[in-house]
């Protein structure tokens, strides 16, 4: 098997029916089967119930609608035929051995020759799961470890056996990385893999420690979080979400596979608050609550259980005066003289000395295991990483001090730590002592790697210019949460004159969890606070001129985004010559949300695109009345997918599935572009004009009638509408992008003048959420 | 001694011409007052501060108080005084009517401050401090204490004070030290020490409500911890009649550079039965709920004292001869020219006007916005008035008292040696007025206040209240070329107010040193600017009466010596500001 071309999922639960969703989101077909529930009339109901529930589901499973139909539903009595062509058999059905092995007996008749099988276990190892079943399919059988949900967890846990073909894993692990977008993690069969062994004892230490200590468990959560590079979920929140009714069971399995000296048994202790709470129904955010609960009968207040007392409470904001004390020094964090600080210690020290001990066990190395960290349960760094950070030899002699075990590989670290830069390269520790160099596969570049071993080319406040290599700069957002301001646009400008003299092309990238949000809000409020209105328009000019430069530059712009690029963030990629997507690309112009229209050419690349690319009626009006629909409701793409239904995207735009692997093959296109470039044509616009105008208003009002628009969407609405009919142009005139820039200067100024205008932006700023005034 | 006339005349055009009195007698609760009311209101308090209280400026000053065996006596004249001023209702001017106030605009209260400062600061310091006892128990009080309490602080038979500093905390409450003990009853025991209580103790009246500070025993530590009480000096019986004394006494009283006939007390509360005001913990934001109007009254004091010092140089320089004029005599048949043909002396009477009545226009706004703040029927308006009384409070208090300040100083100036001599009253005014720097928040910590407090307040919508009617006044009038002479300064200032917004704001966020070295300097610049405002709109709407009226003429001459002579200022503030903090916190502890 060269390529895996199709696939099968069987089990049409929560995971089996993501997975098989993820792998449409890929663009393979795929087979989704289950049983055929007892009496049922339709055999498929399962596994079509499964679809239908998922393009309901938010966040959608699906990246597309299109994706949705590459799913084809049946059951495991009449449609086991349909495995004969899949290249990649999935099992995810219940954990009991007996019935998975039963199915595998089926699958072994129907599969082809030479297709992987894998279950998608999270507890059962790999070895029970074939015992007694033929070579023939223990050699094709793999664990492939999912997290929920398939679509969004990067972490994919392989368990391979020495039986198993070393093509057929690479074929396997391939797909996974490069069409389904995982981080591959190679784990021994040891129950729970790595990152739920190591997880489920940090949850389950945090827990009981909680209510050895009687914490609230607000303050628990804010010490067991963000300190820590941790979600803010931190632990009670994170139980919520996973489910309080699930953890009996992990807690069960892993206690009945792991060896009687592992230290997980003493952790594992009944809480009898927990359990009463799973009888009433307080199973977390799915259930009537969890820690943390609406309390409908009180408005909707937020409360919070007082794990002494076992009663609901009203939440408190976390006041930890350890963490405050702290700052970002957790070795103070942990010598905090309070129950603060100890609770941190005991909770930290228990689970990064777990990790320790996991290496040899779970993992061979240190850095599958802070992967697996990172990616599954979204850690900012992993237990190694955080070890560097406090300090190996202050972490030993306190756990020496206090008489506890210090596993072999922290003894190996002593004086030196756990990851360095050795001639630019990242070297990991090894259990013997020495270091091993860490090589990225090939086809993944990592801004973060280029920092080890480089200076910026250029730098301000807020941005930074790498040199990726082979003639490409690399312009890299740096501001707070990569908003858009004054120095972003002045180095751009400086970067555009550097590229020409020196350099074949420019990828703008950064790996920010967002590309960007948009402009620096706060900025641009206190600008119109202050009435700096000069300063305002001098910006939206600098801003238009900045992203027309690089549109126009004798070189290829490439924009790589991931995650959110809104407002402006996604202006710059409507200037580029090409967008190469991660697939989780959130992009849209939602300035109206603040009140604001797109002005830094927004609404005239998104006019010139569906003018010339839309699948619409010809007549100036069409186009008009679709831009006017996406910028008037702040439309967002809930994927890069789903860009390129807006013509975000273009036909030549392209998307990566994996994360690692966007800069690398932005680079690609950027060069391939270079070979023989020329600037666009400017585009020119023929727009309906007053009637169009007319026409868009009235839309509007009846918006409004209903209810479903705002006082100022109307007037912010009546702006974006002249600016998109060409204010006071007709159909037998042709516009220029010039005019169509001034036209956005003109409404953005006149709308950053209307204190509801203002109102929005304040209301953004401090709650998060738009105000609907 | 000087004598001193209300300024009645500028005082009618702030109030009715220029900030449109209408629009405030229009306010719900307002509508009773015509503008004859009002005006009756002003030409009746001239008259008891022109009669009654400026005569005992001087001497009250001269005597101070007298302090023996814990008793503390105003000076001579001044009981009787008090009699008139509370037999006139001038206690409960600005009060609510249902505790028999009368519910005058905080505009015209403001006014009727202003005279009460210029005629005797000290006198005024007693029903003022009645007034901040006043509006905290009127915020915060339950209802019986309002009911017990109000209605004699209202009729001015009984006083009040505000207890806040102690021996070891002024600016810095957060060490305050007092405490407050339940005593089982609903009341609580008060026990420690009180300094610089204004009106501590006295004879005025028959007795004196103190509201004070104080922690309880499960207090937070720091300004979260502090509650209000009210401990009266007599308790009240049922009768609502005062009864036996409380466990409160003056130790001593203050000797001080100025305002010698307010008496200034140390104050110890010895097991003293008080009564909570408000919620435990939450006493700073019953304090505060005074604060606002306490330091607009701060800042009057100096406009006050200022108005004085101008009537008493101006008369002196009218008929005080000396030498000739520059150009040549202007009097040739006197001996001499009077000082006032003299530049300097010009430069110094102008300076004072353009101060006073930049700073009377700049009181009564924010005063009017008082009004607006709670009356107006609009919740928007409501919120606009209040974001620029939080803005404007710290400017109006310490711009106005730096400037009192400077211009009672340069009226002693005017005076030449005999400014210095004080039986002309010239140097009292500049005595008086040092103090109203100082207390209710030192300008320093004003400034403070401004840049580091109302400046970057919901990303900067306080300031929108200033900047933007200024930006758009500026816009709109920018093509009249008979408005040139006053638009184009107050434009020149504004955008430097721009500038060192954006330098203070964007440097102070990265290092507070920066925001707190631009601190002062940024306050002035700030008033400045406003100021430049108020005499722009003067100066526009007095420029088509001027020909026919002196009192226009004047008003447009002065928006001149302003604009051209005074505004130019700003240019150095901005200069100083954009230098940053270096040179001031570089320089080395040890060097001073």
């Amino acid at each position: 098997m060269a390529e895996i071309r199709k696939v099968a999922v069987i089990g049409a639960g929560v995971m089996g029916a993501g997975i098989a969703a993820q792998v449409a989101n890929s663009g393979a077909p795929v087979v989704l089967l289950d049983i055929v529930p007892p009496g049922a009339e339709n055999h498929d109901a399962i596994a079509e119930g499964a679809v239908a529930k998922m393009l309901k589901t938010e966040p959608a499973p699906f990246m597309s609608k299109a994706a949705a139909k590459l799913v084809v539903t049946g059951n495991i009595e009449d449609n086991l035929d349909l495995l004969a062509d899949c290249d990649w058999i999935v099992e995810a059905v219940i954990e009991r051995l007996d019935i998975k092995q039963a199915l595998y007996a089926k699958i072994e008749t129907h599969r082809k020759k030479g297709s992987v099988v894998s279950s998608n276990t999270s507890t059962i190892p790999l070895a029970k799961l074939t015992e007694g079943l033929p070579e023939s399919f223990a050699r094709d059988f793999v664990i492939t470890h999912f997290f929920n949900p398939p679509r969004y967890m990067r972490l994919l846990e392989l368990v391979t056996s020495d039986r198993n073909d070393p093509a057929a894993v690479r074929t396997l692990t391939d797909f996974c990385d490069y069409r389904l977008g995982k981080g591959v993690v190679p784990c021994k069969d040891r129950p729970g893999f790595i990152a739920n062994r190591l997880g489920v004892y940090w949850l389950q230490t945090a827990v009981v420690t909680a209510f050895d200590t009687g914490l609230d468990v607000e303050d628990a959560d804010a010490l067991i979080g963000k300190p820590f590079g941790i979600p803010r979920t931190g632990v009670f929140g994170l139980l919520d979400l996973i489910g309080l009714d699930l953890m009996p069971h992990i807690n069960a399995s892993m206690a009945a596979s792991l060896p009687p000296q592992d230290p997980f048994h003493a952790m594992n202790r009944p809480a009898p608050l927990i359990e009463r709470m799973i009888k009433d129904g307080y199973t977390g955010r799915k259930g009537k609550g969890g820690f943390y609960r609406l309390n409908r009968e009180m408005n909707k207040r937020k409360e919070a259980i007082d794990l002494r007392s076992g009663y609901y409470r009203v939440q408190k904001k976390a006041q930890v005066e350890a963490v405050k004390d702290a700052g970002r020094d957790l070795r103070k964090l942990f010598e905090h003289d309070s129950a603060h600080g100890r609770y941190a210690w005991t909770v930290m020290s228990e689970t990064l000395s777990y990790a320790a001990m996991l290496v040899g066990d779970a993992a061979d190395e240190i850095d599958p295991i802070d992967e697996a960290m990172r990616l599954g349960y979204n850690w900012k760094s992993g237990p190694f990483e955080l070890l560097d950070r406090i300090g190996i030899d202050w972490f030993v002699a306190r756990l020496e001090k206090e008489g506890r075990a210090v596993a072999p590989i922290l003894r190996a670290a002593q004086g030196k730590g756990f990851y360095r830069i050795e001639n630019g390269q990242r070297q990991a520790l090894t259990l013997a002592g020495d270091y091993r160099t860490l090589h990225r596969p090939e086809g993944v570049l990592l801004l973060a790697d280029i920092k080890l071993t480089s200076k910026p080319v250029l730098k301000n406040g807020s941005a930074c210019v790498w040199d990726i290599g082979d003639g490409v700069l690399c312009f890299e957002f740096t501001s707070m949460m990569n908003s858009l301001d004054a120095d972003i646009v002045l180095l751009l400008n400086q970067t555009i004159e550097l590229v020409k003299k020196h350099y074949k092309a420019l990828v703008v990238y950064n790996e920010g969890s967002n590309f960007s949000v948009g402009a620096n809000l706060g900025l641009a409020l206190f600008a119109a606070n202050i009435a700096g209105w000069n300063e305002i328009q001098g910006l939206v000019g600098l801003g238009q001129h900045a992203y027309k430069s690089l549109k126009y530059a004798p070189f290829p712009v490439v924009s790589a985004p991931a995650g959110m690029a809104l407002g402006g963030g996604c202006e710059i990629l409507l200037h580029s010559d090409a967008i190469q997507a991660h697939a989780e690309t959130y992009a849209g112009l939602v300035e109206v949300g603040v009140g604001l229209i797109p002005g830094w050419g927004g609404c005239k690349e998104m006019l010139a695109r569906w003018q010339s690319l839309g699948k619409i009626p010809k007549g100036p009006m069409p186009a008009v009345s679709q831009v006017f629909e996406y910028i008037s409701t702040a439309r967002v793409a809930k994927s890069a997918a789903e860009a390129r239904e807006m013509l975000i995207l273009r036909p030549g735009d392209a998307i990566t599935m994996n994360r690692y692997r966007l800069l690398a093959d932005a680079k690609a296109k950027a060069l391939k572009l270079a070979e023989d470039y020329h600037p666009p044509e400017p585009p020119t616009y023929v727009l309906p004009g007053p009637s169009g105008k007319v026409a868009l208003d009235m839309a509007v009002d009846s918006f409004v009638q209903l209810g479903k628009a705002t006082k100022h969407d109307k007037v912010v609405s009546g702006v974006l509408a002249e600016i998109l009919t060409g204010d006071g142009t007709d159909p037998t005139e042709t516009l220029t992008e010039d005019r169509l820039s001034e036209l956005e200067r003109l409404g953005f100024m006149k709308l950053i003048h209307n204190p509801d205008t203002l109102a929005r932006i304040e209301h953004m700023l401090e709650t998060g959420k738009p105000l609907r005034n | 001694m000087p004598a001193y006339k209300a300024p009645l005349r500028d005082m009618r055009y702030v109030l009715f011409e220029l900030l449109g009195g209408d629009d405030l007698t229009s306010l719900p609760g307002f509508e009773d007052f015509s503008r004859d009311t009002l005006d009756a209101v002003l030409e009746e308090a001239a008259k008891i501060c022109e009669e009654v209280l400026q005569p005992l400026n001087r001497s009250g000053d001269e005597e101070g108080c007298a302090f023996e065996n814990g008793v503390v006596r105003a000076p001579r004249g001044f009981k009787e005084a008090y009699e008139t001023f509370r037999e006139g209702g001038w206690t409960g001017i600005a009060c609510d009517p249902d505790y028999g106030g009368q519910g005058l605009p905080a505009a015209v209260n403001t006014l009727v401050e202003e005279m009460i400062c210029a005629s005797n600061l000290s006198f005024g310091m007693y029903p003022g401090l009645s007034h901040g006892a006043y509006v905290s128990l009127h915020g915060y009080g339950s209802d019986e204490l309002k009911q017990t309490y109000l209605p004699k602080l209202v009729d001015g038979t009984w006083s009040g004070t505000m207890c806040l500093t102690e021996p070891q905390c002024g600016t810095d409450l957060g060490l305050l030290r007092t405490r407050a003990v339940p005593n089982g009853e609903g009341s609580f025991q008060i026990t420690g020490t009180k300094i610089f209580i204004s009106a501590g103790e006295h004879d005025l009246t028959e007795n004196i409500i103190h509201l004070v500070l104080a922690r309880l025993p499960d207090a937070p530590k720091g300004v979260k911890g502090i509650s209000l009480f009210l401990v009266p000096k007599f308790l009240v019986k049922p009768d609502g009649s005062p009864g036996p004394r409380n466990g409160v006494a003056c130790g001593s009283i203050e000797h001080k550079m100025g305002i010698k006939a307010s008496a200034t007390c140390v104050m110890n509360f010895d097991g003293a039965q008080g009564w909570l005001i408000g919620e435990p913990h939450k006493g700073m934001q019953a304090m505060f709920a005074m604060m606002n109007a306490e330091r607009l009254a701060v800042g009057v004091q100096g406009l006050g004292l200022a108005e004085a010092s101008y009537q008493g140089a101006t008369a002196y320089a009218r008929e005080r001869l000396q030498g000739r004029a520059l150009s040549g005599a202007k009097y040739p048949d006197r001996p001499a020219d009077p000082l006032i043909v003299h530049p300097d002396i010009r430069r110094m009477l102008l300076t004072q006007r353009a101060y006073i009545e930049g700073s009377r226009a700049l009181a009564v706004w924010a005063a009017k916005n008082l009004d607006l703040s709670k009356r107006h029927p609009d919740p928007a308006e409501r919120e606009k008035a209040e974001d620029f009384i939080a803005v404007i409070t710290p400017v109006v208090k310490a711009l106005m008292t730096d400037l009192g300040f400077e211009a009672t100083n340069l009226g002693m100036q005017v005076f030449g040696g005999h400014g210095y001599i004080r039986e002309n009253g010239m140097e009292q005014f500049v005595r008086d007025a040092r103090i109203a720097q100082i207390y209710e928040g030192a300008n320093g910590v004003q400034a403070l206040d401004l840049v580091g407090r109302k400046m970057p307040a919901h990303a900067g919508r306080f300031l929108r209240s200033v900047f933007h009617p200024i930006s758009d006044h500026i816009a709109a009038k920018k093509t009249e070329p008979a408005l040139a002479e006053f638009i184009t300064p107050l434009e020149k200032a504004f955008v430097r107010l721009q500038q060192a917004t954006t330098f203070v704001a964007q440097k102070g966020m990265a290092r507070p040193d920066e925001a707190g070295a631009a601190a002062s300097d940024y306050l002035r610049l700030f008033g400045l600017t406003v100021m430049a405002y108020l005499w722009a709109k003067m100066a526009e709407d007095c420029l088509p009466k001027a020909e026919q009226d002196a009192f226009y003429r004047a008003k447009v001459g002065t928006a001149r010596f302003f604009m051209e002579r005074l505004l130019p200022q700003t240019g150095a503030l901005l200069q100083a500001i954009t230098s940053g903090a270096k040179t001031t916190m570089a320089f080395e502890d040890a060097a001073f």
